[in-house]
């Protein structure tokens, strides 16, 4: 697979404090990579790394297979998690000077930023100075500004927070458009939830340290309990679940329904089959709810960090 | 590959001249500074006018001073003057004579008695006031009373007022250069002036824009956008291009003020021009008439003189230094302020660390200027011209005065450039480290950490 960066054992250090521990990641061309993790784990660090804003103690970057150059900035479009612009200078006016830091003529940055006021429908903000806009509209203006030199890599930080379910929904559009469009991104965020459903590949970091990446399907594959989650319409409860609990290996599941169904996670051994499951629950009831239970993000990492605790 | 370093090369610089013109826009559009630039002028003309003024006021405000002289004696001595004026009474007891010098509001009484030894006399003269008099007041009359006293003493020698002004040599020690060339008295006093006067600016430049470039960095660091900046510049050229704008915008503003001051110059002398010769005219009279001045011709030759010899400074060599210097001291300072800038999270925080920063700077203009005019070649005003944190404002005083060894402005500029690498290094350092950090009270300690990440 074409991997646009990858970052070869990043190990940084704020004098005693290891920010980043050896840490390798190889983000795909055109993926959408998250980049998980709880808060201090590392991953700004990291972020700030690829963007060449600090320097790593040990390891180095590729970006299309070559080694990190200065002019590679140029092809990343960067969202910190602190936004900001400057307070007293017009909208457009800052729009084209950090597009042009970021090596786009002037002619070029009056164009492209044309083409996103437009897009964002914001145009008539052109000439307004940022104290003038609302939170959620600096917001915008940020999201233009990021992504303003067509850059190949986008990586945002904490990407959704500040912005309302409307914007927000509006600039995830945007993000996924610019995926199709060919650009690869990185989201970075603690709240795993919420990019899960965006990414394809992950990467966990807690304490400086990568704990398990890959594709988000392969890694919900590995981490996979064989539960399923099941409710059964039944006349006696109590008694059926008896009889369940002397085949198959239960807990109590916590979901809704519409009906005054029994409510289980249903723990299958490696010798039986989903299917023997659904007959055995078929010829002692309704079935009105039958779902794997897919391990989310949030249950990998809390696995996956208490196992390591364990070693 | 040297087509690819400097086509990386341009890139950068033209990465600068962006950040440049935008810290110089950004700056130049404030309302403060706009306003700063055009009132700040009419406030020093209101300042200066409203001196000249108030000089007038108090120099018009003649004193009466009554004037019972009962020896007789200096009569001829106490004619009245430019500023003051006397009342002699005659054939009045002493309280009389003070009584009415009451009623009729004088500012002073003098009481001379009669027939006493000359050394009693000068214990028993008496001059009363109703409110404190000024000392120019009482030294006018000191020195008239004194002239007399003395002129009396000298009859009782039996020399005669002719033979003593034989006798009277005015004596004034004349001071040349090794290199021949006759100095003229105070003329270092005048070069030093020169030369403090740049000194000062250079001082001023730092203070006032130094602290514009730290609070431009801590506007950048608190509004959060400098992150996205410093992900496409390095945190290096973004330091420097403040740095470079916001002085320019400086200059800019020292042009304006210059061009404004010129303006007002010419104007003010349209206006005032006949005033003030007659002033000066007047002025000539007053000093004939009490025959303190020596012929008038000969200190216009003088102030030829004088105009020559500031007209020997090697201005083009001074100017030269003042540029050199200015810009390396002005780098050097502007760099720290930068780094305090980023080291805080608002413009409280920066007084523990802004005090060690003026510090060299006052010692300079004061104890290096003190030490120049004292001693321009004395062990302070040497080594304060070496020392780099000092040497920009001390050494262009002591230049215009001559004979400031070369190698001594060799090694102060080469410690200057050294030192300008070292800060502006540890700066960097610094800066890089403090823009990315927020919501922590900084120590020295700290700060001292950052220069290892």
């Amino acid at each position: 697979m074409d991997h646009l960066l990858v970052a070869n054992n990043i190990t940084k250090k704020y004098a005693d404090y290891v920010a980043l521990n050896k840490v390798s990641i190889s983000v795909p061309t055109g993926s959408i990579f998250g980049l998980l993790g709880p808060n201090g784990a590392g991953k700004t660090s990291l972020i700030r790394i690829i963007n060449q804003i600090i320097l790593p103690d040990e390891g180095y970057l590729t970006m299309n297979g070559e080694p990190s150059k200065p002019d590679h900035v140029k092809q990343i479009g960067y969202l910190p998690e602190e936004r900001g612009l400057y307070k007293n200078m017009k909208v457009g006016e800052q729009a084209i000077y950090l597009a042009r830091l970021k090596g786009l003529s002037k002619v070029e940055a009056k164009e492209q930023l044309n083409y996103w006021f437009d897009r964002l429908n914001i145009n008539h903000w052109w000439n307004k100075k940022l104290t003038e806009l609302s939170k959620g509209m600096a917001q915008k203006v940020q999201f233009v500004v990021t992504v303003l030199h067509n850059p190949k890599l986008l990586i945002f930080d904490e990407p959704f927070s500040g912005f309302d379910p409307i914007n927000a929904n509006q600039i995830k559009d945007e993000i996924l458009q610019l995926r199709e469009d060919g650009a690869t991104v990185i989201f970075s965020t603690h709240r795993m939830e919420s990019v899960e459903e965006l990414c394809d590949h992950i990467a966990l970091i807690d304490k400086a340290e990568k704990i398990v990446d890959g594709k988000l399907i392969d890694i919900k594959r590995e981490y996979r309990s064989n539960t399923f989650e099941v409710a059964l319409e039944a006349a006696e409860n109590m008694q059926l679940l008896k009889q369940i609990q002397q085949e198959f290996r239960t807990s109590p599941a916590h979901f809704k329904t519409i009906g005054n169904e029994l409510k289980l996670n249903v723990h299958l051994n490696s010798d039986q089959k989903a299917n023997e499951l659904i007959s055995y629950l078929a010829s002692k009831g309704t079935v009105t709810h039958f779902v794997e239970k897919v391990p989310s993000v949030n249950d990998i990492f809390v696995q996956s960090v208490s196992s390591r605790g364990d070693e | 590959m040297t087509f690819l370093c400097n086509q990386l090369v341009v890139e950068e610089m033209s990465k600068l001249k962006l950040i440049i013109v935008r810290e110089f826009l950004a700056k130049v559009r404030n309302r403060a500074f706009v306003v700063m630039t055009f009132v700040s002028p009419l406030i020093f003309a209101g300042m200066v006018s409203l001196i000249i003024y108030l000089t007038s006021v108090n120099g018009e405000d003649k004193k009466l001073i009554t004037v019972l002289d009962q020896s007789g004696l200096f009569l001829p001595e106490l004619e009245k003057s430019q500023s003051i004026s006397f009342l002699h009474f005659r054939k009045l007891s002493f309280t009389q004579a003070k009584d009415s010098s009451l009623q009729i509001g004088a500012s002073g009484f003098l009481f001379i008695p009669d027939g006493m030894e000359i050394d009693r006399l000068n214990e028993e003269i008496q001059f009363y006031s109703s409110n404190s008099p000024s000392v120019s007041t009482l030294s006018n009359i000191e020195q008239r009373i004194e002239r007399k006293l003395r002129e009396l003493r000298l009859a009782n020698y039996g020399i005669s007022k002719e033979a003593l002004s034989k006798i009277d040599t005015d004596f004034e020690l004349n001071t040349s250069s090794f290199t021949g060339s006759q100095n003229l008295k105070g003329i270092n006093e005048i070069k030093a002036f020169i030369g403090s006067a740049f000194g000062y600016l250079i001082m001023m430049f730092i203070i006032i824009y130094g602290s514009f470039v730290m609070r431009s960095v801590i506007e950048e660091k608190t509004s959060r956008i400098v992150e996205v900046i410093i992900s496409s510049v390095k945190p290096f050229q973004l330091m420097m291009g403040k740095i470079i704008g916001t002085s320019l915008a400086g200059v800019f503003q020292f042009l304006i003020w210059i061009v404004l001051g010129g303006i007002v110059l010419i104007a003010l002398t349209f206006w005032l021009g006949i005033d003030l010769q007659q002033l000066a005219s007047t002025n000539a009279v007053a000093n004939d008439s009490i025959e303190m001045m020596n012929a008038n011709s000969g200190d216009l030759s003088k102030v030829n003189l004088y105009f020559n010899e500031i007209l020997t400074i090697p201005w083009v060599g001074l100017l030269l230094l003042f540029i050199v210097y200015f810009v390396l001291g002005y780098l050097i300072y502007s760099s720290i302020y930068a780094a305090i800038g980023s080291a805080v999270d608002n413009e409280t925080d920066t007084q523990q660390f802004i005090y060690p920063v003026i510090v060299p700077l006052i010692l300079a203009v004061y104890v290096g200027g003190f030490s120049v005019f004292d001693n321009p070649d004395g062990p302070i005003a040497v080594s304060f011209s070496l020392f780099p944190l000092t040497s920009p404002i001390v050494m262009l005083m002591r230049f215009p005065l001559g004979g400031v060894p070369w190698w001594q402005i060799v090694v102060s500029i080469l410690l200057l450039i050294l030192t300008f690498i070292f800060i502006v290094w540890l700066a960097a350092k610094i800066y890089r480290t403090g823009i990315l950090m927020h919501g922590k009270k900084i120590s020295y300690k700290e700060l001292y950490k950052w220069l290892k990440y």
